[in-house]
Order: structure tokens, then C-alpha cells, then sequence
């Protein structure tokens, strides 16, 4: 059975048949999982279908409307604009997801620690968090990027860097309660380390908290990575992400171009809406602790 | 006369995702006007929710069938308007947890006058003033100036009161009482029993006691109904039942109630012995303090204790008395402020690494919440095995299943448990579960902070019996931290009582508690509440008239 199944980390025992079912009831969750598998779909094996050249201008075929040949138009260099839609949708997909993942990961680290350690450890760090929080995001994004250009790599590192500071303090507060739980204390009174009560039972845990947590910052981070595009900070062409288009199409829109700011637009909202609304479902899902 | 209460044929059903599950079945009862009817059960017999449906209160997904009139008002089919006006004037009600039955930010005399106001045409002024007069009423000393306190100012005692004294504002002919008394300490206990008697005696009101205390059945009831699993297998006078039980459930329930040997019953006396093992766990001159300055909290002060090989002592006393405490004091979990702990002859406080690992692989902990005991995300088998992983590194799978397979069977259960997870398991079995992991490393100490407050009286027998066993198979020494006297006595040789972080007294459990030396000690064993009404009667009046001689 799944208990059997679980493994060490009891992943399987965190999703139970039940969990599953509530998720599917909420209709808007699911909905948000459809739209992100089929966005993935649209950007990762869509190419395979859709072949075009991405890398090269060709002026012949600059600002052409949406037809046959190119069904969502051409842009001011001539690339055709849905092929542009999944290549760029493959930039802002990946580093949101992996600039969201690794924002929950630092701080995932950080506030588990600060929560577990207590005392002037956790006053130290939770104050860190605090500064951070006062300096906005995007005034970092934009100094960093006046120093240097970021490659892709970077610009995950950059991103995941600005914006685990809210997961910390979710994650510290789960901790401060699970600390004092009684197997953590059975575990601390016949000597085992701090480093396994943390592995073994506070992170494990606190999984629900954190993938609720990791849902949002993705959606967050892949609107982070429109913004820093779009202010010409984030890939550098012939690279492009969704943020990239709407700044490139921008110009063009004044002049009646409108497929090339709508389609990145609205992938854009559905996108982060989809994972919002995961990030929902899941948290009603796991929040059924209060439940008789 | 009319009964205040009486229900026909009550039938409650809960409608879950899992389908609707029926919680109460066929349940007919009647309260007279100042009688007191007490509703026992365990866990899960129903007994709140039959209370619950008295006063119409049951949550969204209940059903309910069948007939429940209070003062001739039909509940069951009532408009909440009408139930709104009945509640707090014809019945009201009494909960369990007086720390959240109060709106934390209103002054008690405030929230009082409320309930005044809600059901009576009285002025703002006219109600502060009978505010005052209740809480005169129901014993809280000083009340005009206590009625401008907030909830947060009172202790859990005086809490309780203010909810009675809400409780009885309209006079009602009706008092539902959900386990008044199980979130306070056996004097308090005691008072707040005193004074609701006073009341229903007073002003013949009808009470629905619902509890799972037999000592306070027999303290403070007329008649007793028992539910299991839904359904009253007895009803009758509380003489007839506690001590002339009918039915077998009743009477198994009764023989699993530990009960308290007082002088002048033939209690029998368990397990004494002289201590003269070697100190196995050794306190001496411990103060802990937690917080800093001026607002530090001193949680133990000049505490000296010994548990030595093969015995077990019996840590007592009330809560905030420090007895946890100074049980995590001997397991190193809290650092003492001055003083010496050793365990097993090695100071605790100066072994680092790998000394403080091998000293502390000695010992075994049991804690009260079967629930938090046990990770929920783990196996059984990962959760007996951890101590293993901790002490026993070099142990391969095999061997570590086997050992695992081993100490579920010493704590009588099934080796096919190992493969479940601790939510498939009742409270009992991960109390067992908890123990099991506790002896994995075959422990010379056994500590057990409140094993078995949390467990039904059934379940709590089978695991003490389980504990005592193995501690005559297995010979370790046991420290055993207990609120309740009568558990303690039949299962501690020695006993510590402890008051506000000091050792009031210690020594051979029977003669200590027999024969207390301190005041302190006769007061905390008088308020004890026995289950036998015959015995209570008269442990009650003697303990009224030594309380009454105190005060003159």
C-alpha cells in the first residue's frame, strides 16, 4: 500500500488518497494544473511541431500580420511570433521555476535553522530577513543589473537571492512549533544530534508548508522575470522570455501590432494565475489538520 | 414536578466525506429540577454530543432525531431564535476549557452583564451590579474591584468561576456541564464541585454532568447514566451504579478506575520497597529559572531527588509544580541554573559528544500526547528504530527489523504494527509504540512524563500493566512523573510530592500518602475525589469541616 511505499522521507504518506481528492474539488486548482501542463506542453514539445528559426533576422518578413504562413504574425526582426511565444516561454518557465525553487530552498534553510536554534541565533537572522524585506526587489534587480549582465544561470541565482525571504519566515514559524513537539524532545533526550532532529523530522513536516510556499514563489518569481525583461535586464537577444517580448513588442503596439504584446501578455497572466491557483488548492488540501 | 430536561429516543448522525457516521442512538434521559444526572463514557461514547444536542448546539453537519425538550421547549425542531432566548436564561452551559470559554479582551464583570442583558430589560448599571453579586456568588474574593479584571488576571480556578457565575445569570432551570472540572488540579477540582453543588442545591437547578471521572460522579452526582459507543447501556441512582454495577461494560469500566487507598478503605498496598540500589538519576540543590530578570519565572528551586537501580518513583503534584521540569532536569533537556545532576554517577552538565551520547543511550522517555509522541510522517518501524540510528550505527537493516519486531512484542503488540503508520493507530497502541521505541536500547531509566493521562481508563490500565511487567522482566529503574495520586500509588514504591518548584515531602509511597507529614500533602490527597459515593460522602464532609476549621 502507499504507506508501504513511502520511503524514508514519507513523501507518498504526504500526499494520502484523500489529500488528492480534496484538491480535485477545487475546480480552479485543477484548472491551474492543466493550464501549466499544457504551457509546458506548448513550450517544450511545441517546437518540435512547430519548427522556426529563432536565431536568425530575417528582413524580408518583419511586421507581418497573423496568416497561414505565420499564425500569430512576424516581429520587427522577423521572427515568427508563436514560435518566439514558446521559445521565450521556455526562458521564463525555467527560470521562474528554478528561481522559485531555489528562493524556497534558501529559505527553507534559513528559517528552519533560525526557528530551530532559537535565541540571539534567531534574532540575528530573522533580523537579516527583516532588512531584507525593507529594500524592495526590484531596486536590487536593477542595481545588480546596472553592474553586470546576467546569463541565464545568473539571473536564477539573482532572483532565487531577492526572494526567499518570505518562505524563511513561514518555514521558521512552522519549525518554532514543531521543535517542541514530543518526538523531537523523546529524540533530544536520548541524544540525538540537532541536525537529524531537523532532517528527519521538522523538514518532513513541514512539506506541506513548503511546497504551498514553493507554488507561490514560482508564480511570483515568473513575474519577476517579466518585469526584469521587460525593463531590457533580463536575457539579452537573440534569447528572449515572455517580459523580453512585451518590452521588444511595446513600441509596436502604438501602431496597431497587437500580436505582439497580446500573446506574451496573456501567457504571462495565465501562467502565474494557474500557479496562484494551485498554490491555493494545495493549501486548502493540506490545511486539514482543524478537521475532525 | 416537570423534568427540566428530558430527551426521547435522541438520535445524532454526522455527515463526513467518509459518509455519515452515527454518534448517539436511542438515548433517552430526564434531569428533575435540582438533580444532577451524570453522563459517563470514554472517548468517542457520545457523551458531549448528547450535551451538546441539549442546548441545540450541535455543529452544521449533525443530524439530529428524535425528541430533546428543555422546560417544555421542544430543541430539536426550534428556529435558532428561539433557541437563542432559551440558552443563557432557561439552560446554559458550562465547558470544559475556561481559558477559552472567555473573551480574552472584555472585563469579566462586562462579559457577565452581558449574558444579564442578552435575555433580561435591565440597565447597563442594574446589570454591572448583580455582575458583582455573582461573582460574590460563586466565590471570588474582592469582587467589586475583580469584576474590572480580564480574563488573562484570573487563575484557571477563578476562570472556571466567572463561566459558572455567566453560566447562572438568568437563574436556569438547566446547567450542562462538559467536563467542568478536567482541565483543573484536584483542589481546585474540588472547589468548583463545592460550589456547583451549593448552586443546583440552592436554586434547584437540574444538572447534566458529563464526564469521564468517576471520583467526581461519585462526588457530585444523583443519578448516572453510562454511554458506550453511542448508546446508555445503564442508567440508576449513582449508589446503585458505582457500586452495584449492572451492566459488564460499567463494571469493567469501574475496575479499570486506579483508585486512591485512603485510610479507612482496605486499599492494597503494591509495590513497596526499600531503596538501596545505586543512585541511578541523582538531583541535588537543582533551581531552574526560566526568562531573565525581573520577569524570570523560578521553575525549580533547591530540588534534590533520587531514583536508584530497579526502583520506581513517583513524581506528584499540580500543575506548575515543577514535577516536568525536574523530570527534563534528569534528562539534560533543561539546563539547571545551579545545582549537580548525575546520571548514572557521570555529571550530565559537563559530558560533551560522545560521553553525554553513551550516558544518555541509557535511558528511555515516554511523554503524555500520544498524538505529538509519534511523527506522523514516519512508520512505526522507523519510530521504535530512531534510538537505533542514533546509538547503534554500525547495526545493519536486518538486524535493526529484528530488534524493532522484538520490542513491539515485549509491549504485547502484533509485529505486523511495525509497517503502519501511527495515524492507523488508537491512543493506546502509540502510547505502547512510544514505549517500545523508549526500550530499544534496553534503558536503565525509564522516564515517564504523564504516560497515561491522555489515555482512557481502560487503555491506561493495559499500559501501565505493560510498563510494570517489563520493569520486573527488564529491571529498570523508573521515574515516573504523574499528576494523578491514585495511578502514582498503585504503581511508584517511592513518591516525591512537589509544590511550586520545591520538594514538599518524599519518602515510601503507602506512608506518604497514608500518612502525609505536610498540610500540604493531606490537602492535595482529601481532594481526591474516590469512586464510591458512600466513602466520597464522608471524605467530603470531613474535608469541608477541616476546611471550615482552617478558615475560623
Amino acid at each position: 500500500m502507499s504507506v508501504q511505499s513511502a520511503g524514508r522521507w514519507g513523501l507518498v504518506a504526504q500526499f494520502p488518497a484523500p489529500l488528492r481528492a480534496r484538491f480535485a474539488r477545487n475546480k480552479l486548482a485543477v484548472a491551474g494544473i492543466v493550464v501549466v501542463a499544457l504551457f509546458f506542453l506548448f513550450c517544450f514539445i511545441g517546437p518540435l511541431l512547430y519548427s522556426t528559426d529563432q536565431t536568425h533576422t530575417d528582413l524580408t518578413q518583419v511586421n507581418l500580420g497573423p496568416s497561414g504562413s505565420h499564425w500569430l504574425g512576424t516581429d520587427a526582426v522577423g521572427h515568427d511570433e508563436l514560435g518566439r511565444l514558446m521559445y521565450g516561454g521556455k526562458v521564463s518557465l525555467l527560470v521562474g521555476l528554478a528561481a522559485g525553487v531555489l528562493a524556497t530552498v534558501i529559505g527553507t534553510l534559513w528559517g528552519s535553522i533560525a526557528g530551530y536554534a532559537g535565541g540571539w541565533v534567531d534574532a540575528v537572522m530573522m533580523r537579516v530577513v527583516d532588512a531584507g524585506i525593507a529594500i524592495p526587489a526590484l531596486f536590487i534587480l536593477l542595481v545588480v543589473s546596472a553592474i553586470t549582465t546576467p546569463d541565464t544561470g545568473g539571473l536564477i541565482v539573482i532572483l532565487g537571492l531577492v526572494s526567499w525571504l518570505v518562505p524563511s519566515r513561514l518555514v521558521r514559524a512552522e519549525t518554532l512549533t514543531l521543535k517542541s513537539r514530543d518526538y523531537v524532545l523523546t529524540l533530544r533526550a536520548i541524544g540525538g544530534s540537532h541536525s537529524r532532529a531537523i532532517a528527519r523530522h521538522i523538514l518532513p513536516n513541514s512539506v506541506s508548508t513548503i511546497v504551498v510556499a514553493a507554488t507561490f514563489q514560482v508564480a511570483d518569481a515568473i513575474l519577476l522575470v517579466a518585469y526584469v525583461s521587460y525593463l531590457g535586464l533580463g536575457v539579452q537577444p537573440p534569447a528572449t522570455d515572455w517580459g523580453g517580448m512585451l518590452s521588444a513588442g511595446l513600441t509596436a503596439a502604438y501602431s496597431g501590432r497587437w500580436w505582439l504584446i497580446v500573446p506574451p501578455g496573456l501567457a504571462i497572466i495565465l501562467v502565474v494565475c494557474a500557479f496562484n491557483a494551485i498554490g491555493d488548492g494545495l493549501r486548502d488540501a493540506f490545511d486539514v489538520k482543524g478537521r475532525g | 414536578m416537570n423534568n427540566i430536561l428530558e430527551m426521547e429516543n435522541l438520535g445524532v448522525t454526522f455527515s463526513t466525506e467518509s459518509g455519515d457516521v452515527p454518534a448517539v442512538r436511542g438515548v433517552s434521559l430526564r434531569v428533575a429540577p435540582g438533580e444532577t444526572l451524570a453522563l459517563v463514557g470514554e472517548s468517542g461514547s457520545g457523551k458531549s454530543t448528547v450535551a451538546l444536542a441539549a442546548l441545540g448546539l450541535l455543529p452544521g453537519n449533525a443530524r439530529a432525531s428524535g425528541g430533546v425538550s428543555v422546560g417544555g421547549t421542544d430543541v430539536v425542531g426550534a428556529g435558532e431564535a428561539e433557541l437563542a432566548r432559551l440558552r443563557g436564561r432557561t439552560a446554559s452551559m458550562v465547558f470544559q476549557e475556561p481559558a477559552t470559554a472567555l473573551d480574552p479582551l472584555t472585563r469579566i464583570g462586562r462579559q457577565i452583564a452581558e449574558v444579564v442583558r442578552n435575555h433580561r430589560d435591565v440597565s447597563r448599571r442594574e446589570a454591572a451590579a448583580e455582575a458583582v453579586q455573582l461573582l460574590r456568588r460563586v466565590g471570588i474574593p474582592d469582587p467589586e474591584r475583580r469584576a474590572s479584571s480580564f480574563p488573562f488576571q484570573l487563575s484557571g480556578g477563578q476562570r472556571q468561576r466567572v463561566v459558572i457565575a455567566m453560566a447562572i445569570a438568568n437563574s436556569p432551570g438547566l446547567l450542562v456541564a462538559d467536563e467542568p472540572t478536567t482541565a483543573l488540579d484536584v483542589t481546585v477540582q474540588a472547589e468548583i464541585l463545592d460550589l456547583l453543588r451549593a448552586l443546583a442545591v440552592d436554586s434547584g437547578t437540574g444538572v447534566l454532568l458529563v464526564t469521564h471521572n468517576m471520583g467526581v460522579v461519585a462526588d457530585f452526582a444523583d443519578r448516572v447514566a453510562v454511554m458506550l459507543e453511542g448508546e446508555i447501556v445503564e442508567t440508576g441512582a449513582v449508589e446503585d451504579v458505582l457500586l452495584r454495577p449492572a451492566h459488564e461494560y460499567t463494571r469493567r469500566l469501574l475496575e479499570a478506575v486506579p483508585r486512591l487507598a485512603v485510610t479507612g478503605t482496605t486499599g492494597s498496598p503494591v509495590r513497596e520497597e526499600t531503596p538501596e540500589g545505586a543512585p541511578v538519576v541523582e538531583l541535588r540543590g537543582v533551581s531552574v529559572r526560566f526568562g531573565r530578570g525581573p520577569r524570570a519565572v523560578r521553575a525549580l528551586d533547591d530540588v534534590s531527588l533520587t531514583v536508584r537501580a530497579g526502583e520506581t518513583v513517583g513524581l506528584v503534584g499540580e500543575s506548575g509544580s515543577g514535577k516536568s521540569t525536574a523530570a527534563r532536569v534528569a534528562l539534560g533537556l533543561v539546563a539547571p541554573e545551579s545545582g549537580d545532576v548525575s546520571l548514572f554517577g557521570a555529571d550530565l552538565r559537563k559530558a560533551r559528544g560522545r560521553a553525554r551520547r553513551a550516558l544518555l543511550a541509557g535511558v528511555g522517555v515516554v511523554l503524555q500526547d500520544p498524538v505529538a509522541s509519534l511523527d506522523a510522517r514516519m512508520s512505526v518501524a522507523e519510530c521504535v528504530a530512531e534510538p537505533l540510528r542514533v546509538h547503534r550505527r554500525g547495526m545493519g537493516a536486518a538486524e535493526r527489523r529484528e530488534r524493532v519486531g522484538e520490542v513491539l512484542e515485549l509491549v504485547r503488540l502484533p509485529r505486523e504494527l511495525a509497517r503502519r503508520g501511527p495515524r492507523e493507530l488508537s491512543g493506546g497502541q502509540r502510547q505502547r509504540v512510544s514505549l517500545a521505541r523508549a526500550l530499544v536500547l534496553a534503558p536503565r531509566l525509564l522516564v515517564a512524563d504523564e504516560p497515561t493521562s491522555a489515555l482512557d481508563v481502560s487503555v491506561q490500565r493495559t499500559v501501565l500493566e505493560v510498563i510494570a511487567e517489563l520493569q520486573a522482566e527488564l529491571g529498570f529503574a523508573c521515574l515516573f512523573v504523574s499528576h494523578d495520586l491514585a495511578v502514582v500509588q498503585q504503581f511508584a514504591g517511592r513518591v516525591v510530592v512537589m509544590r511550586g518548584g520545591r520538594v514538599e515531602e518524599q519518602g515510601p509511597t503507602m506512608s506518604t500518602l497514608l500518612h502525609p507529614e505536610t498540610a500540604y500533602t493531606r490537602r492535595l490527597i482529601a481532594a481526591v475525589p474516590v469512586p464510591d459515593p458512600v466513602l466520597q460522602r464522608e471524605r467530603r464532609e470531613r474535608r469541608v469541616a477541616s476546611g471550615t476549621e482552617a478558615g475560623a
